[in-house]
């Protein structure tokens, strides 16, 4: 029994004696004070690719270089760097492939043509598909012959061939 | 046949060979868009010598390397012998960055290997790396006599890559 109050005493102790620490782990953390600023820096990270685990955004992935990555970001804005700054400052060092959206440049007009230009072909070819069949002969029309049968027929004749 | 019909076959045919090519292709390999730009400036503490600093600037008129390395970096043991060999051979300054890392274990860990470094320097919190594009570790650069980067090899180098790619390069570079 008198452990267990010992123990107790102990963990009370720790607690207390842990508190203010918790408290000041909580202030080193870098919380941005700004909420537009927090909010921009999200926004930026979830366009850039960590090239890490490359189908992650920066905002998503653990790595080390998606931490470092959100630092600089953090810190440019602290410095007063707008969007297009930063991103062009990940761009000349990461390329283009740091962006999950890729630019519109004479090297990606396919990717982001590709699409609409799959459409417009496949509405083309259906297009010419359906006039080509409706300008296609129609059927003959029936020989005197056959008109005849088909009337017979249709009159319940039992279809017995004339000839 | 009609020949309508081969259309599709074509395309088909197209659409696969770039699907092959694909499956060769490394997606961890992303070019770097440094090559044929200066080299990002930096002036960090030597390794060895913390008082001393090195930086591009210091290097300017020779053909030189950066590779970048780790202790904790499995893959920089694979290349380092190839690393030691090249030093031996006195061919290029080459440059370690020792890219996140405590001085300690790097010191370590070069007594350990061997010190192909003519000189290191610590990039502590990978500063440096991100003006370069490091994006993993080993990475090794080849800088010009007029400080613009030549060539970025992702991941550790081999045999193949330095007697075909890299060697080859420095020698041209070094003539010019």
């Amino acid at each position: 029994m008198r452990e267990i109050v010992v123990c107790l005493q102990i963990l009370a102790i720790a607690t207390i004696a842990w508190q203010p620490l918790a408290v000041l782990a909580a202030d080193a953390v870098p919380t941005e004070k700004d909420a537009v600023a927090a909010s921009r820096a999200v926004k930026l990270s979830e366009k850039l690719r960590c090239l890490v685990c490359q189908n992650q955004t920066i905002a998503d992935s653990n790595a080390e270089l998606a931490q470092d990555l959100r630092r600089q970001i953090h810190e440019q804005i602290a410095a007063g760097k707008s969007d297009d700054e930063i991103v062009a400052y990940m761009v000349a060092r990461y390329g283009d492939f740091v962006l999950y959206q890729p630019p519109v440049k004479s090297t990606t007009v396919l990717l982001w043509a590709g699409p609409a230009l799959l459409v417009v072909v496949g509405f083309a070819s259906l297009v010419h598909l359906v006039r080509a069949r409706r300008a296609e002969p129609q059927a003959s029309p029936l020989t005197a012959e056959e008109r005849d049968r088909a009337a017979k027929l249709l009159a319940g004749d039992g279809g017995k061939d004339v000839a | 046949m009609s020949k309508k019909l081969l259309i599709p076959l074509g395309v088909f045919i197209v659409l696969c060979a770039f699907l092959l090519v694909g499956l060769w292709r490394d997606p961890r390999e992303v070019p770097s868009p440094l090559i044929g730009k200066t080299a990002p400036a930096f002036t960090l503490a030597q390794l060895h010598e913390p008082s001393k600093t090195l930086g591009p600037a210091d290097l300017k008129g020779q053909v030189w390397l950066l590779n970048v390395w780790a202790s904790w970096c499995v893959t920089c043991r694979e290349e380092h012998p190839l690393l030691v060999g090249l030093a031996k051979a006195n061919l290029v300054p080459i440059v370690g960055l020792d890219y996140k890392d405590e001085t300690a274990a790097g010191k370590r860990w070069l007594a350990q290997h061997g010190d192909p470094y003519t000189v290191s320097v610590v990039d502590r919190d990978g500063r440096v790396g991100i003006d370069w594009g490091v994006y993993g570790v080993p990475e090794t650069f080849v800088v010009d006599k007029t400080g613009t980067i030549r060539h970025k090899q992702i991941g550790a180098l081999t045999a193949e890559v330095l007697e075909q790619k890299i060697l080859p390069l420095i020698r041209e570079l070094q003539k010019s």
